[in-house]
């Protein structure tokens, strides 16, 4: 499968998940800069990775959001191509209105930057299906402003409609409902804090995340 | 024309900083504090012909984010 990464001024996680994509797909993502007006033709994959992007000045992710680049990634996921954001990435994808809701400061205001513990609510998303319903994983997070927000109706229907992808099973950063990863109506966006792309060999301290790729790259392929 | 854009966020909405100030006033000895809501000040030099539409639609696309912000246009 050939994925796409987006690269905005300020991002950091691009390598990571540059890394961690070729390891599973076995080929070399394309960089694509955030000025450039489209994605490659054929990637089955988008990945907006973590960072900063345009030293998230005004909110997180809100300038990155307005980028050329985005526009074309708004209307690919309109059409059914696969968007992981990760980090600043979901925080791009809640700006750009691709996920509903908003990321906002830490509860605790600190930066959290440790290993959490989550639970994977569904394993029926493409983005999921490397994993149990139910099961518990560990993967890093590094986030200042990860603490989920959206109204009391909105996060009834999220619930309702199981697009909650991961919840962390502790306390992290005052998420609404203890949302770590979110999907978008179709099933082909999925957002999330916690950096699955730091999880894919052994020396990383686990592979938990290495599931995620594998499940979304059968789950694309087949 | 200069714009002063007020972008607050909504009532309801948890405001971990607003509340940071709030304990920091509390440790000075200003007791009579009830809330502290933190927002920001925009300001914006344009065309004086530039119509009410186009600021809202500023404000609305960019300034704030309507999902947790209010916002508030001042003509200077």
């Amino acid at each position: 499968m050939k994925t796409a990464v987006i690269v905005f001024p300020g991002s950091n996680c691009d390598r990571d998940i540059a890394v961690a994509l070729e390891a599973v797909t076995g080929v070399k993502p394309r960089m694509v800069w955030h000025g450039d007006a489209d994605l490659p033709a054929d990637v089955g994959l988008v990945a907006v990775p973590g960072g900063f992007s345009y030293g998230d000045y005004l909110r997180s992710g809100a300038i990155a959001a307005r980028s050329p680049i985005m526009r074309a990634v708004v209307e690919q996921a309109g059409k059914g191509l696969p968007v992981l954001g990760i980090c600043n990435g979901f925080q791009v994808l809640t700006e750009a209105g691709l996920l509903p809701g908003a990321l906002m400061r830490n509860e605790g205001l600190n930066f959290v930057c440790r290993d959490v513990a989550l639970t994977v609510e569904t394993s029926s998303s493409t983005f999921t299906s490397g994993y149990k319903a139910g099961e518990r994983v560990s993967f890093p997070v590094a986030h200042h402003d990860g603490n989920y927000f959206a109204d009391t109706e909105t996060l009834d229907r999220l619930e309702g409609e199981g697009r909650v992808a991961f919840r962390y099973a502790e306390s992290v950063n005052g998420s609404a409902r203890n949302i770590a990863g979110l999907l978008n109506d179709k099933g082909n966006v999925l957002g999330m804090m916690p950096h699955p792309e730091r999880r894919i060999e052994a020396a990383h301290g686990g592979t938990d995340g290495r599931r995620l790729f594998e499940g979304l790259m059968e789950a694309v392929s087949a | 024309m200069k714009l002063k854009v007020f972008v607050t966020l909504k009532p309801g909405v948890l405001d971990p900083q607003g509340r940071a100030i709030h304990h920091a006033l509390g440790s000075l000895g200003f007791d009579g504090v009830r809330d502290v809501r933190q927002g920001k000040l925009i300001e914006l030099e344009v065309a004086d012909d530039t119509d009410d539409a186009t600021i809202d639609g500023m404000c609305r696309k960019l300034l704030a984010n309507t999902v947790i912000e209010n916002y508030r246009v001042e003509k200077a």
